[in-house]
């Protein structure tokens, strides 16, 4: 494990603007914490003491080779990993400085706070119009024009309205593979979340569907707090401004994207990013 | 044509004349006439059925069949309104026991407790139900509800039909359930959905269609049998007045009047297996056609 302190928190200079951003606004530099977060399959233990600050309405990215606990992470902000039988933590994760394994949290409200994009496109068998709203119905909000709109804003914030705006009563599952992938980033951020995160979200995609997606990502930050996992390292280097590197459950490196791709610390990483192991 | 290709021999890719290919050729056809014929060989009991059962229970159809009592022994004349009424009546009741009961118990053994010892006893104790003969059915039915009610009734028919049906209810709506993809469940969940929402909303719509074929194959199912209903609902020459009633059924009557030894009865009872086998037919086709699961 390298230098814990020097892992976990955000580089100095990362409220400097990077090369890839103009509208550069700072944000809380630790709006999700992590703090020597563990994590267990049963008696595996796929995280070993992660500690990270994710800070507020930047892209981060987590990269490593499979299997190295990136996902795992990723997906106990939302508490989704607790579906799955056997699994237990130690540690906190806290967002907005509350821990998010309060008593007093409900997992449901939570995950209305955080959206998810997940690897493969999951709209459900409905309409496009329905898939959107299912956040909303599922709430209690049945009124048609707060349906109506956050059908367009969702859509808009997308970049599936022009695409979407005449057939909002088609089938879902008739969409494209990006088009379907945009439409659940769409459905993700109709509860107004803080935070979006995505699971590969482009690792389905042919180039053209992940470039629209990249470029949503972009636009998207203004609004949100994205974390992103990824395993196209080109990707992370478009879309984020910070990068976090994760080898066999541990946190090995995070820093500013262009550190990490231009000048890694660890020869771990500098290993993985020019294709070493991986 | 190019010089390499006319240096081939003319039969490069035959083997027209050569004496492996005549062993060859009949041995695939052959083989496939046969194949074709043991196809249609397993056709003949099934049209043989259909066709006694149309010859001789064709002449006496006609309204009557559906809107009369049957005769009294030795006359002439009436249907089996009642016992078409009957049949309808305890499918109707053993449905509302087991389509609830069954797509309940499928919910609890595949959303909520799918890796428990309870589910797997669930599963077990269903999959073994579905062996058990159905007179035993009848039987349990005749000690449980017959005995304690003092009555042969519907009722106590409806409740051995539905415990002849539950397992396959249950069975069928767990593969449906089974059927319903993960990443709905997830994509649910991930925007703050509770399991009853998911179940609800996302899982049941989507498994509806595989869980009303199996209920339309239990119904086929229910219909069509005999010792359930035997000494549970036994038989009645009236219209149903109630479900705690002695009641007849197209299965029943048609035992009762083809051991008569009355020319009319017999011809009745042919009418009521068409009558029968064409209500079993069509819940098959429902099943399987209407209620096909969706391409998407």
């Amino acid at each position: 494990m390298p230098n814990e302190e020097h892992a976990a928190t955000p580089p100095e200079d990362f409220e400097r603007p990077l090369e890839l951003t103009d509208d550069f606004t700072p944000g809380e530099s630790n709006f999700i914490k992590v703090d020597n977060f563990k994590f267990f399959y049963g008696k595996k233990e796929a995280l070993h003491g992660i500690n990270l600050k994710i800070p507020s309405r930047k892209v981060t990215s987590f990269i490593g080779p499979s299997g190295c606990g990136k996902s795992t992470l990723l997906r106990n902000f939302n508490r989704m990993n607790e579906l799955i039988p056997g699994v237990h933590h130690e540690g906190d994760i806290t967002i907005h400085g509350m821990s998010i394994y309060d008593p007093s949290v409900e997992i449901i409200a939570l995950r209305r706070r955080i959206g998810m994009v997940f690897q493969k496109s999951n709209p459900f068998p409905m309409s496009i119009y329905e898939n959107i709203v299912y956040p909303l119905r599922i709430a209690g909000q049945n009124t048609r024009s707060v349906l109506d709109e956050t059908v367009e804003r969702c859509l808009r914030s997308a970049a599936l309205w022009d695409e979407a705006k005449d057939r909002l009563n088609d089938s879902a599952l008739g969409l494209s593979g990006g088009q379907m992938q945009r439409l659940c980033i769409a459905r993700a951020v109709a509860s107004r979340p803080e935070i979006l995160l995505m699971d590969e979200p482009c690792s389905a995609l042919d180039p053209i569907a992940t470039a629209k997606v990249e470029e949503l990502i972009i636009e998207l930050k203004k609004d949100f707090t994205i974390v992103i996992v990824t395993h196209n390292m080109q990707q992370a280097s478009r879309v984020s401004e910070l990068t976090a590197f994760f080898y066999l459950g541990n946190l090995i490196e995070f820093d500013n994207t262009r550190k990490i791709f231009t000048n890694p610390s660890m020869k771990q990483t500098e290993e993985y990013i020019t294709g070493r192991f991986g | 044509m190019t010089s390499a290709a006319s240096n081939l021999p003319r039969n490069f890719f035959s083997d027209s004349g050569k004496k492996t290919s005549v062993l060859r050729l009949f041995r695939n056809h052959f083989l496939t006439g046969l194949c074709i014929a043991l196809s249609l060989l397993t056709l003949v009991p099934l049209f043989s059925i259909v066709f006694l059962v149309i010859q001789n229970g064709l002449p006496l159809l006609s309204e009557n069949l559906f809107t009369q009592l049957p005769p009294a022994p030795g006359l002439d004349g009436g249907g089996f309104g009642n016992a078409i009424m009957g049949t309808l009546v305890m499918v109707g009741i053993s449905l509302g026991f087991s389509v609830p009961l069954g797509i309940l118990a499928a919910i609890f053994v595949n959303e909520y407790a799918s890796g428990s010892w309870l589910a797997s006893i669930v599963r077990f104790v269903a999959k073994l139900l579905t062996g058990i003969p159905s007179i035993i059915c009848g039987v349990f039915a005749f000690a449980a509800v017959v005995m304690t009610t003092h009555k042969f009734s519907a009722l106590a028919g409806g409740i051995a039909l539905a415990i002849l049906i539950l397992p396959t209810i249950l069975l069928t709506a767990e593969q449906a359930l089974l059927g319903v993809p993960y990443a709905f469940r997830e994509a649910s969940f991930g925007v703050g959905a509770t399991p009853f929402q998911t179940i609800w909303r996302i899982v049941l719509p989507e498994a509806m269609p595989a869980i009303m074929t199996g209920v339309m194959l239990a119904v086929a199912r229910a219909a069509g049998e005999t010792a359930p209903v035997l000494f549970t609902a036994l038989f009645s020459q009236n219209w149903i007045k109630g479900i705690m009633e002695p009641t007849a059924s197209l299965s029943v009557l048609i035992y009762n009047f083809a051991s008569l030894p009355y020319a009319y009865h017999i011809k009745l009872a042919w009418s009521a297996s068409l009558i029968l086998v064409t209500l079993v037919t069509l819940s098959n086709i429902l099943a399987q056609v209407i209620f096909a699961p969706k391409h998407h």
